[in-house]
């Protein structure tokens, strides 16, 4: 089954020089294991492919059922060189809600995954 | 640990998250309930270099002057109630800052009432020179280059010290604390260590303290705004309630906010702040210790009431990271808006129109930027491709060394309004301005090249 990210979390972004970094929280506890299993390093740098120069890191927190992902090269340069609107990366943390994922469908039917639309 | 110890709770209110930050919030925090300490953080990076050039303009300038107005609000909190304040309003210019506080204090009348502390020494600036002679090479922690070929652009440099002098001051018995560049999480952890009298090796507690400045260090930012989470739900933000931390010696603490105020404390509202500018999570390094955020855990304890606990924490490296600024050439920005039908179209034309100019004037910029607003600009191809946006906001931005090229490229922008696509509007704001970057070198130096001092002013 597909799933959004948008519909089982949700997310903050910031940014420490030429790196954003996206902050992912699963809306229930018990979806963080989707989250670990299928949000990938690979994934979400497939997913910003062409929009960041850098690589993707990914850290677990399952202690917040959270994934932190630093994505390098990601803001034009960053801070007050950057030219972007959005130079803080302030909203990568949509950007990445946007991922859609596959699920089988007899693991999203027990933890109750909504289907992406 | 004595039970009456444990029992000890000492609550830590965030007034101000950055400089421009809401003005009301310091006053709402005083006067909407108990709190014994108030934490206000200006300082951001782009900061330092503002507050510099205040100070080479007037050396009676150089710190965050908003402070003053947020002291004026608070006087009678502090001067008749015993609250505390600390604040890194002191910029490039500590001395001076809690010269315009005692000021504003005697023309309150409360100035037998104030004892500031004043924090120095993270000012590394007029040694730059020195520490390069000595073997500190200040090397750019992200691209490895070295300090000398900025070296002559330089503005301020400044290291990101902790909070030991912070629990110094109010060891001397400061009701105020002024600093420079001290860590914005240092503000929060600095008020616990001293009142709990936790040790200078309890990394534990250390990085308890270090959470919750985290937390707080953004103001509402973790108790409602800028909230992803269930946001159509939050209520009343127009009334948003800053963060308290409610802690206590065992390293625990409760994030909540005033009764009456609008906003959310939850699990979800403390999570989004605590994963904001996160890097790698065993490791958040501060100069006073490392804490592992991947020990902390969350629990609700009522109504807009968050318990923290089981934080852990790991001796700190040996060296500052220090901030220098520098000038790194020119940028100017504008835009114009295109509206149905076919807004994208017309707007990508407008790009092409005009680089086509810039390319024939022969202007040359490190870097041009196209963006089109409503359309593409934040999320790029993953929105789509802008074509039933039903108007578009073409932004353009050009970055370089030579001042009189970025100066030109603003130039071209008005006339597209009648010689370039059609259904165009927005340029009310006239020509953009040219603006000097100032940039961020980080660097990391060692710990014993920096010393700290606390003077007490009253």
């Amino acid at each position: 089954m597909k799933v959004r990210l948008l519909d089982i979390a949700h997310a903050r972004s910031g940014d420490k020089g030429d790196t954003a970094n996206v902050g992912l929280i699963a809306l229930r506890p018990e979806w963080y294991t989707v989250l670990d299993r299928y949000v990938t390093r690979d994934a979400v740098a497939k997913h910003f492919e062409g929009q960041i120069t850098g690589s993707v890191i990914r850290f677990e927190l399952p202690n917040l059922q959270a994934l932190n992902f630093l994505l390098h090269g990601a803001l034009d340069g960053g801070g007050t060189l950057s030219l972007k609107t959005d130079a803080q990366g302030k909203v990568y943390s949509t950007a990445l809600l946007r991922l859609v994922v596959d699920v089988p469908d007899a693991e999203a039917a027990t933890l109750g995954l909504p289907a992406a639309s | 640990m004595s039970e009456a110890k444990q029992d000890k709770v000492v609550r830590v209110a965030s007034g101000q998250g950055f400089w421009g930050d809401w003005l009301e919030a310091p006053r709402r925090q005083v006067e909407g309930g108990p709190v014994d300490y108030l934490m206000l953080d200006y300082l951001a990076e782009v900061t330092m270099s503002i507050v510099q050039k205040q100070k080479e303009r007037d050396p009676r300038m150089g710190y965050a002057r908003d402070f003053i107005g947020a002291m004026e609000s608070v006087f009678p909190a502090v001067a008749e109630r015993g609250v505390k304040v600390i604040a890194n309003a002191g910029g490039v210019n500590p001395m001076a800052c809690a010269d315009a506080v005692l000021a504003a204090a005697d023309k309150a009348g409360v100035r037998g009432k104030i004892r500031i502390g004043v924090v120095t020494g993270d000012d590394i600036l007029d040694r730059l020179d020195t520490l390069l002679a000595d073997g500190h090479e200040l090397k750019n922690m992200d691209t490895g280059e070295p300090l000398a070929g900025i070296r002559d652009r330089v503005l301020s440099a400044n290291a990101y010290i902790g909070s030991t002098p912070i629990v110094e001051a109010l060891q001397r018995g400061a009701n105020v604390v002024v600093t420079g560049r001290s860590t914005d999480t240092s503000l929060t952890m600095a008020p616990l260590r001293h009142e709990f009298g936790w040790a200078a090796d309890d990394w534990n507690a250390l990085a308890a303290g270090i959470v919750a400045g985290h937390i707080l260090e953004c103001g509402a930012q973790c108790s409602g705004g800028n909230c992803l989470h269930d946001w159509r739900n939050i209520p009343d933000l127009a009334n948003v309630g800053y963060p308290i931390a409610e802690a206590r010696a065992d390293g625990s603490f409760v994030i909540t906010k005033h009764p009456g105020t609008g906003g959310r404390v939850s699990i979800p509202s403390v999570t989004e702040q605590l994963v904001y500018e996160m890097g790698d999570p065993h490791a958040y390094i501060t100069p006073d210790v490392v804490a592992d955020f991947t020990s902390i855990q969350l629990a609700a304890d009522g109504e807009n009431r968050v318990r923290v606990h089981g934080i852990t924490g790991a001796p700190p490296t040996p060296f500052l990271k220090v901030s220098i600024a520098y000038r790194a050439g020119f940028k100017a920005v504008g835009s114009l808006v295109y509206s149905w039908p076919d807004a994208m179209e017309k707007a990508q034309l407008a790009d092409r129109v005009l680089r086509e100019r810039l390319d024939r004037l022969g202007l040359r910029f490190d870097q041009v930027l196209s963006e089109f607003v409503g359309a593409t600009s934040t999320h790029g191809p993953l929105a789509g491709d802008g074509r039933d946006a039903p108007e578009v906001q073409y932004r353009i931005g050009v970055r370089g060394g030579d001042r009189a090229a970025v100066e030109r490229f603003t130039r071209e922008i008005a006339p597209l309004v009648l010689n370039g696509p059609p259904s165009v509007t927005g340029f009310a704001g006239g020509r953009p301005k040219v603006e000097e970057i100032v940039a961020y070198w980080p660097a990391l130096l060692d710990k014993r090249a920096v010393s700290t001092a606390v003077t007490i002013v009253e």
